[in-house]
């Protein structure tokens, strides 16, 4: 092809683009027309979380308040990155995320306004961020899934670190590429060193630990007997039972968890940060004080098991207290420790 | 009339428009490129020396090169067999086998993956992998393949025959070297598909490259690290493109010239191959088509949960199909100039654009998305998070489906007919439109279904993109499963494996095995 044709073709590209351009800024002042100061009675949620666990939440919300709430699912992970990537411009009021990590992440590019003190102090000041940036909304705990057909109740570990011992080889499940797996590693490795956690991992790849993919494929398989037992999230069991449609205590997968503050069952949280051009925005306040408001938390205690967060209302019954347990007392969002998190687990050939 | 000679008959098509819009179509391909560029240009050497040099990187690469070049090569012999037993043999019931052939095309990678592990209990690792990476993606040569014999011309082989080559000689020798550009071609979407795969990678756990992407992002949060990671798998594209330029050099062309009445072709008597040739081909359907099948009723079965109501069903049926069919359209409307300007015009523009295209097809759909996301943010605010977005994300995702349609229906469409026209007084346009697009339609068609199915199952950029509050089947599914509400996923998996088989139905129908004339 002749070069002649070139430069007009060039022009004419970026003549296109610049068109492209021109419209972009044109209609963005008039899209930004805010009806008044404060209040429009809208808010966006970016939702990490699962629809079927938060929607009922987000539907009562709307009701009581009536604020329209528009949603965006997604997975956390996901999510964040795409949250970087809109930087100051997302539609996002709201950030409702399953992990700490990513909310930290989102912290960490200062796309968070920092929530004012009587929303952190409604919540322990292991579950939220240190800087005041995000708060947890609820807790999952680490449990060992175990089927009560092979493995009997007096055999049940008392510290996970026994699962890297003989009797265990080949019966453990895992699921290393699961960030709440990473997340007990990391803390694992704040209370008990390095060193200590990759003797761990190295013994639970030699004593032949089964891999999965998430924690739902292991609590299947512990239930179906392929699997004896497995490390997992406390609420997998109950999602089990209810797609089988029935109760917990018909499963064959138990949850146990382990005594004594045990790193085993350590305590994650989800929890939600609120964007910076929403810091003043009442609405966006009124869910966030909904989300840690009794209604709420009633709602995720009682319907999908997981940990309130806040002192007046109650653990549902059958898990052990939320005191009992192990709060992890590390900085659960702090990115760098994630990483050499993943390093070692890569190193230990577990993925 | 003199005879035109092809530097004179270039003329007969609108230039510099065609070029300018095959620019600017090569242009949406490549903002996946503009972003990862900018992105890793400023991660700063340091980090991407951390990140590349490492021999974690070597070793991914190395294995994601291997699991294309297994698949490509398994989908090759299946694909091409499939297509010669339907098209060229007298195979029982080949027009039954010749539709079903097309549909694993349907299944999404990550349905047929799961529907796997869950019913062969250790079913993991690279060769767990290639294998149903391949039952999903052979019809990708098993369709221009199966198109190709059919619309050969008999001529070459009955020469063959004449001169005392025996059926078999003449089948490999003469007639499957006819047909090796759409081998090539299907063979290069099946590698760069490969490389791109998420969904069957990570349920089967085969460490490649877009496993270290995804784990960048969703456990480490490290989208820097994650784009510097697919840099590699640009290049990995760029090798296999490579290749198959490399392979095409060599390859002589065998285009029909004209003349001559189409005929049905000769037809290989398998003898006592029929049997064992129906039960290899049954048993790949089984285990492309069967499977999944057999899971998704058993998931169904298993749970009670549901999906919420029939009409949220039937919403994101809607919406698949509205987003699939807006993406489609863009796609091939894009695609149209890149095609016909290197069918009509080749050189160095039209190759350079036409491999340019494919450059971004090994990335994964995360990083497509993102990319995305960051051109919406900071070129087209307007249309962030709105149903065109997210047809321009199709657009720049499959791109070079459509351009490998439209430059092949065009190649075939003769020149001959477009001189005519212009010789006669008409505009470029008018012909292009009277003549040019209606010879190439049924090839535009198959493109645009090609397309359009690939819309259909497409999950991580359609998360990303989606205007928000809006279900397709493909999120839906995403939706149950991410919960284990398998039994509610199970409808939207069914459903979205329907609607994309018609597409595929369609592909397969007019490869021309359906036809009464050949039986």
């Amino acid at each position: 092809m002749g070069t002649p044709g070139m430069r007009p073709l060039l022009a004419a590209a970026l003549a296109g683009l610049l068109a492209l351009g021109a419209t972009a800024c044109g209609s963005e002042q008039t899209a930004q027309a805010e009806p008044e100061a404060g209040s429009d009675k809208k808010i966006t949620v970016y939702s990490g979380r699962s629809e079927s666990l938060v929607k009922p939440v987000l539907e009562d919300f709307q009701k009581a308040s009536g604020i329209t709430v528009q949603v965006r699912y997604g997975d956390t992970a996901q999510m964040a990155a795409q949250l970087q990537e809109e930087g100051n411009r997302s539609p996002a009021d709201v950030f409702l995320a399953q992990d700490a990590g990513a909310l930290g992440s989102v912290a960490g590019q200062g796309l968070f306004a920092k929530l004012p003190n009587e929303v952190l102090d409604k919540v322990p000041a292991a579950y939220r961020d240190e800087d005041g940036e995000w708060v947890g909304v609820t807790g999952r705990v680490r449990t060992m899934a175990y089927n009560t057909d092979q493995v009997p109740k007096g055999d049940l570990p008392e510290s996970v670190f026994e699962l890297t011992e003989p009797e265990w080889k080949g019966k453990v499940g895992i699921a290393p590429t699961n960030g709440s797996f990473q997340a007990f590693i990391t803390a694992m490795r704040v209370e008990h060193g390095d060193e200590r956690t990759e003797d761990f991992l190295a013994g639970l790849k030699a004593n032949d630990a089964q891999i999965r993919e998430g924690n739902a494929p292991i609590v299947a398989d512990v239930n179906s007997g392929m699997l004896a037992s497995g490390l997992v999230n406390h609420y997998y069991v109950y999602e089990l039972a209810k797609e089988k449609g029935t109760t917990v205590d018909a499963l064959k997968a138990k949850n146990h968890f382990f005594p004594n503050g045990d790193i085993g069952s350590l305590v994650n949280v989800s929890g939600v940060g609120v964007l910076d051009k929403a810091d003043d925005d009442p609405d966006v306040r009124k869910f966030v004080d909904y989300l840690l408001g009794k209604g709420a938390q009633t709602y995720f205690a009682e319907q999908i098991y997981e940990y309130p967060l806040i002192n007046s209302v109650v653990t549902a019954p059958g898990l052990p207290s939320l005191v009992s347990l192990n709060a992890p007392d590390i900085d659960l969002n702090d990115l760098d420790d994630l990483r050499t998190t993943i390093e070692m687990i890569k190193e230990s050939g577990l993925v | 009339m003199p005879t035109l000679t092809p530097r004179r008959a270039r003329r007969f098509l609108p230039r510099p428009a065609l070029a300018c819009a095959a620019v600017l179509a090569v242009g949406v391909a490549l903002i996946p490129l503009v972003y990862l560029g900018i992105r890793v240009g400023q991660a700063g050497w340091g980090r991407i020396a951390d990140e590349l040099f490492t021999a974690r990187t070597g070793d991914l690469a190395g294995r994601s090169v291997a699991l294309a070049g297994v698949v490509t090569a398994a989908c090759t012999v299946l694909g091409v067999a499939a297509a010669f037993l339907v098209t060229r043999t007298d195979l029982p019931a080949r027009r039954v086998f010749g539709v079903l052939a097309a549909l694993p095309l349907a299944v999404p990678s990550y349905v047929a993956a799961f529907a796997w592990v869950s019913l062969a209990q250790g079913f993991e690792g690279f060769w767990a992998a290639a294998l149903v990476l391949t039952l999903v993606s052979y019809p990708y040569v098993y369709l221009p393949v199966a198109a190709a014999l059919v619309g050969v011309d008999p001529a070459q082989e009955e020469v063959a025959r004449s001169l005392g080559r025996g059926p078999w000689q003449t089948a490999v020798g003469v007639t499957l070297r006819q047909v090796r550009p759409a081998v090539a071609a299907g063979a290069l979407l099946v590698a760069l598909y490969v490389l791109s795969d998420f969904g069957a990678v990570s349920i089967l756990r085969v460490d490649v490259f877009t496993r270290a992407v995804f784990t960048a992002i969703n456990l480490g949060f490290d989208r820097t690290g994650a784009l510097v990671l697919a840099t590699v798998l640009v290049a990995l594209s760029a090798l296999v493109l490579l290749a198959e330029q490399l392979s095409r050099r060599r390859a002589a062309r065998y285009a029909r010239l004209g003349g001559g009445a189409p005929r049905p072709p000769t037809r290989l008597r398998l003898g006592r191959l029929r049997w064992p040739a129906v039960l290899g081909l049954a048993g790949v359907l089984g285990a492309a088509l069967g499977v999944p099948a057999v899971s998704l009723v058993r998931w169904f079965g298993e749970g009670v949960s549901r999906p919420g109501s029939l009409g949220e069903l039937a919403d994101a049926a809607g919406n698949s199909l509205g987003v699939a069919l807006l993406g489609t359209v863009l796609t091939v409307v894009l695609a149209l100039p890149v095609g016909l300007l290197s069918a009509r015009v080749p050189g160095l523009l039209a190759v350079a654009l036409d491999r340019l295209a494919y450059l971004s097809h090994a990335l994964p759909g995360l990083v497509i998305g993102l990319s995305l996301v960051f051109f919406g943010i900071n070129v087209a605010y307007p249309l962030y998070q709105s149903v065109w977005l997210l047809a321009l994300a199709y657009a720049a995702l499959f791109l070079p489906l459509a351009v490998a349609a439209v430059s092949a229906a065009a190649a075939q469409a003769p020149p001959g007919l477009e001189e005519v026209a212009r010789s006669l007084g008409r505009r470029r346009a008018y012909v292009l439109r009277t003549v040019t697009l209606p010879l190439a339609a049924p090839g535009i068609g198959a493109g645009a279904a090609l397309v359009f199915l690939t819309c259909m199952k497409e999950l991580p950029a359609t998360l990303l993109l989606r205007p928000t509050g809006m279900n397709t089947l493909a999120t839906g599914l995403w939706t149950h499963t991410s919960v284990a509400a398998y039994a509610a996923a199970a409808p939207y998996a069914a459903l979205l494996v329907l609607i994309a088989a018609m597409p595929t139905w369609w592909l397969s129908a007019r490869t021309g095995v359906l036809t009464r004339t050949g039986g």
